[in-house]
């Protein structure tokens, strides 16, 4: 088995990417700019929707049933899409996926294929295999083809070009497409991609696509897509190629009357995309005459096993977590360093390939729940990423060298700290002292070493000379001693006593500095 | 070429392994369907609105993205697409095998899905054809979406996507208000091509503003019908 998840084991961690992204102010921009737009139409559509929580909640449980009984959906779909004129093919990981395609593609004596976007073909790395072969994959979705002009990176679920704006749009377009001039309006470019593509639809024998839902009870296949790039690529070509993750599979046709809702107004925020294709098997004199799924695992099956860790395929890849997340807003999706980026991002890459790579990725999150609460199947990603955290964790305890690194000795020294008072008192004396070069002004600037990570962004408040434990131990002290009071006047000492403390602690703090 | 036999095999061991390992019994048949039927589905179906609302909302909700929407009696059908046929300047039309005779309209040519030989068109020729009227099988009110399921009178999936223009009659009992009405009409034609539309073609992929018009048709006109 080797599982890949595009280019992630090169791929620098989160917070060196991310520093690099930060820097790009153009990029910035163009990403805020999406992300608030489309988030303000998705409200606006979301808010139409009075059974919006009843849809979340269907959308959830349904895949959450289907996962359940995830070899028996598999099963009943492969044999409706065969009893339908398709073939099925099983792929375990990337490689093995690449070398099904190709070898049908070989086969069928192909030089060009024509493609719809397909995330899952960018996670097992197609299209590298194909020009590797001497195929030519020609992406056809608007902004996939400007990230394959472009020779760049997808860095959205939705809209991989996001991070470009439209003057960059044309730009391209203009060097890439032999074009002598080009307007500036978005219709324009719009023009110059239909003029571009046109031939190559009408022309090559070939399409390969992903897949939104593998219908199970009809062997039906689903692709939700704006453009219609996706009904040329599966309806005008005479072999059509689709790679379905495993976990796309739903049990019904009927279950459509749910995602068909969802998923648009999640992902680009329209009450319905313009366009969706249902088809099953092959139909005579329709449409592609030569139908091949491949069905692919690539690290989906090792979720399967924690209920939590399940959730994660519950996805519908709509994207609304990216556009929600205050840390994607900043950095976009390049820093992710996977195809897979924002909140679901930071869930999925690791767990595909087993936590082996990806890992800062779980650390990617301020925790906020905003990705939660937008998703329309109701993945928990906060807990999720506290999961995989410990998972990280975890594993690098589990070796010799990671026991006895400081951090893990520092955290297994707070947890016995937290445990006893003593041993708590004692620390807090010792981080007391400890702190006291680095005090200005009651806050601590800048530490060196492996402290460093906590004050590189943001100062910390000193550790005041007097904690509250000593302070209610001075005022036991001193009640006992006045003979006790009344609950109730005690309890307003109490409360003007610790006003006056916690001034007192901000004087000692600045007279400290 | 991989082992295809033997992935199968070992992808659905994987499955039952780890659903096991998380205690999830393997069910037959009978228990996976009654399971299936317990999920529970509190989302709207769609309410009985009154009619005029529901004309209303579709028509409204089609116009939002960018369709034309012109209302027709019965015997007005053919008028209806003239009409539409004018503004653009068209003087012909692809129509497929099955559309009503009596909503063709006067004085238009009307192009058929066969060459010479009797073979359907090639895509060539297709793409030589700038308009297409059709049929549709329902109408979802709330998204604005018309429903092909590509039968008599709506031709296969490449005559609604290659030519520009795309006109198509819709009756007004074929309106609905919801998605889950919408997918219950059309449910017994499951395992037929189908193709839902909501209005001309447009991206998203620019700055994530709808643009109208890239590949499928740019102009999306409906005429809708009164009559059961």
């Amino acid at each position: 088995m080797s599982v890949r998840v595009g280019k992630t084991a090169t791929a620098p961690a989160f917070p060196i990417a991310a520093g690099g992204a930060l820097e790009d102010s153009q990029l910035r921009r163009n990403v805020k700019h999406a992300t608030e737009v489309i988030r303000a139409k998705r409200g606006r559509v979301v808010e139409e929707a009075a059974d919006w929580e009843q849809l979340r909640q269907a959308g959830h449980d349904i895949k959450a049933h289907t996962l359940r009984h995830l070899d028996q959906y598999l099963q009943q779909f492969e044999a409706n899409c065969e009893r339908a004129g398709g073939k099925v093919h099983w792929a375990r990981d990337a490689d093995e996926a690449n070398s099904i395609i190709l070898g049908l593609l070989r086969g069928y004596q192909a030089t060009e294929v024509i493609k719809v976007k397909t995330m899952t073909s960018d996670e097992i790395g197609l299209n590298r295999a194909l020009e590797a072969a001497k195929i030519e994959p020609v992406e056809t979705d608007l902004a996939d083809m400007i990230i394959q002009l472009g020779a760049d990176e997808p860095s959205h679920i939705v809209v991989p070009a996001l991070h470009k704006n439209r003057a960059e749009i044309r730009e391209i377009f203009l060097d890439k497409m032999g074009l002598d001039h080009l307007g500036t309006e978005a219709t324009d470019l719009t023009d110059a991609a239909r003029h571009y593509l046109r031939e190559k639809f009408l022309r090559v024998e070939i399409g390969l696509s992903g897949a939104n839902f593998a219908i199970a009870d009809t062997g039906g296949v689903c692709v939700v897509e704006s453009e219609g790039n996706g009904r040329m690529c599966l309806t005008l070509p005479d072999v059509l190629i689709t790679l379905v993750g495993i976990e796309k599979v739903i049990p019904g046709f009927q279950d459509l009357e749910v995602y068909l809702q969802t998923l648009p107004r999640s992902a680009t925020g329209e009450r319905m995309n313009p366009y969706n294709s249902i088809w099953t098997g092959v139909h005579a004199g329709d449409g592609p005459q030569h139908f091949h799924v491949v069905l692919l695992d690539n690290g989906r099956t090792e979720m399967l096993a924690n209920d939590l860790e399940r959730e994660t395929l519950d996805c519908i890849r709509c994207g609304a977590c990216l556009n929600a997340c205050p840390v994607y807003r900043e950095t976009g999706g390049h820093a992710y360093g996977s195809i897979y980026s924002g909140p679901i991002g930071a869930i999925l890459s690791p767990q595909l390939q087993s936590m082996e790579h990806s890992r800062s990725l779980p650390y990617a999150s301020s925790l906020c729940g905003a990705c939660y609460e937008v998703c329309p199947v109701k993945i928990n990603i906060p807990e999720l990423l506290i999961h995989l955290r410990g998972k990280v964790v975890r594993t690098d305890q589990s070796t010799l060298a990671g026991a006895l690194n400081p951090e893990s000795l520092a955290m297994k020294f707070a947890s016995r700290a937290f445990q006893s008072t003593s041993v708590y008192v004692a620390a807090q004396r010792l981080a007391r002292l400890g702190q006291a070069p680095f005090v200005r002004k009651g806050m601590i600037g800048p530490l060196p070493g492996m402290f460093g990570g906590w004050t590189k962004f943001r100062d910390l408040k000193a550790i005041p000379k007097h904690s509250f434990r000593d302070w209610w131990k001075d005022h036991e002290k001193a009640r006992q001693k006045s003979g006790g009071a009344g609950p109730v006047r005690s309890a307003t000492n109490a409360s003007d006593a610790s006003r006056r403390a916690a001034s007192s602690e901000t004087k000692e703090g600045a007279s400290h500095g | 070429m991989a082992d295809s036999t033997s992935a199968r095999a070992a992808v659905l061991a994987q499955i039952r392994k780890r659903l096991t390992e998380s205690s999830i019994p393997a069910s037959t048949d009978a228990e996976l369907a009654a399971e299936y039927q317990r999920i529970p589905r509190s989302y709207s179906r769609g309410a009985a609105a009154d009619a005029d609302h529901l004309l209303h909302l579709f028509t409204e909700r089609l116009v939002d993205y960018d369709a034309e929407v012109v209302r027709a009696t019965s015997d007005g059908v053919a008028q209806a697409i003239a009409g539409l046929l004018a503004a653009a300047s068209e003087r012909r039309a692809m129509v497929p095998e099955g559309f009503p005779s009596e909503w063709l309209p006067q004085g238009v040519e009307i192009l058929r899905d066969q060459d010479a030989n009797g073979e359907q068109l090639g895509h060539e020729a297709l793409d030589g054809i700038k308009t297409v009227i059709t049929t549709v099988s329902a109408g979802i009110a709330q998204t604005g979406t018309i429903i092909l399921e590509h039968s008599a009178g709506q031709g296969r999936r490449a005559l609604t996507l290659v030519p520009d223009r795309h006109i198509c009659v819709v009756r007004t009992s074929q309106v609905v208000e919801s998605v889950p009405e919408g997918v219950e009409r059309i449910r017994a034609q499951a395992t037929q091509p189908i193709t839902f539309i909501s209005g001309p073609s447009a991206t998203s992929d620019i700055e994530m503003t709808r643009i109208r018009g890239v590949h499928g048709p740019r102009f999306l006109g409906v005429v809708l019908v009164e009559q059961a």
